[in-house]
């Protein structure tokens, strides 16, 4: 069964490279959507159903761990795994976001391998 | 929490943010050049500057100026797509570059300044330009040499006014040295 995943990241930069590593994972994936901010990835999982999710920290509009935060109090996106890929180093913010239930937390700059791990541990 | 930095700190911190962004997402060797000071109001120039904004009880500014020529070869080596003129992705590379080494530096800066803000990026790309930071006054810059070309990142940063007055009501002295 394949793997839809939607990633959420205002640069398109990071979009594109997140797309490019998981192309190289070992998932099996299957359609990626993207999203600029928060609020443009809840508009997109009202159509779309995800079996992951790689968001940002830092956006406009809505920041990641608003994100979070709406997604784990929806019923039908709660389980859905999140992956945290940020600049945001800061631990409270990082801590906020785990204790949100963010499944994991990579810090930019990343590898590719950083990213394939924490995806082997949360999959 | 400390009430000064110096610049030979904040020199290292960018050095060490920088070194980190082109070896895990760029793969491109770096030469580190000696830093100095300079005042705002840099010469002008012709390029790509990328500008980071840090905000919180220390305000500033993180700035990355390069030739578009490095422009172009950083965005490719980042997409790992051929770049040949400024465009868009070129842009909005240059715009992530800035975020996660200004990103990192404050970071750095947080362990001894407490919790800072980052703003999004800023680029602007154009021919005889200055960039102007109000109240910014006195910027560390660090060159660094890569792909052949020359990069400044700088960075000015001094406490925010209100940082300044809950200071002086605590009878703490504020000292600001670059």
């Amino acid at each position: 069964m394949s793997l839809d995943v939607l990633i959420v990241d205002d640069s398109a930069a990071i979009r594109k490279i997140l797309h490019r590593v998981l192309m190289q994972a070992e998932v099996p994936l299957g359609k990626v959507h993207e999203a600029n901010d928060g609020m443009e990835a809840l508009e997109k999982l009202k159509g779309e159903k995800v079996g992951l999710i790689l968001s940002d920290i830092n956006m406009p509009n809505m920041d990641g761990i608003e994100l979070l935060g709406k997604l784990k109090a929806d019923a039908a996106l709660k389980s859905v795994p999140i992956l945290m890929v940020t600049t945001e180093g800061s631990h409270a913010r990082v801590m906020q976001a785990l204790e949100l239930g963010a499944n994991g937390y990579v810090r930019k700059p990343f590898t590719a391998e950083q990213i394939k791990e924490k995806l082997t541990g949360i999959l | 929490m400390t009430t000064s930095l110096a610049s030979h700190d904040i020199a290292e911190m960018i050095r060490g943010a920088t070194s980190e962004v082109f070896q895990t997402m760029l793969n491109l060797s770096l030469e580190s050049l000696p830093s100095h000071e300079e005042p705002d109001l840099p010469e002008p120039f012709d390029g790509v500057v990328s500008m980071v904004g840090i905000g919180g009880t220390w305000i500033g500014t993180g700035r990355i100026s390069s030739p578009p020529e490095l422009a172009c070869k950083l965005a490719e080596a980042m997409l790992l797509t051929p770049c040949s003129a400024i465009n868009a992705e070129v842009l909005d590379a240059s715009a992530e570059i800035a975020n996660m080494i200004i990103g990192n530096v404050k970071t750095m800066l947080e362990e001894k300044l407490g919790p800072l803000a980052l703003s999004v990026p800023t680029v602007i790309f154009g021919r005889n330009y200055r960039t102007h930071c109000s109240g910014m006054d006195n910027w560390t810059v660090v060159p660094f040499r890569t792909e052949g070309m020359k990069m400044d990142i700088s960075f000015c940063l001094k406490p925010a006014r209100s940082a300044v007055y809950s200071h002086a009501n605590h009878r703490l002295e504020t000292v600001h040295s670059f």
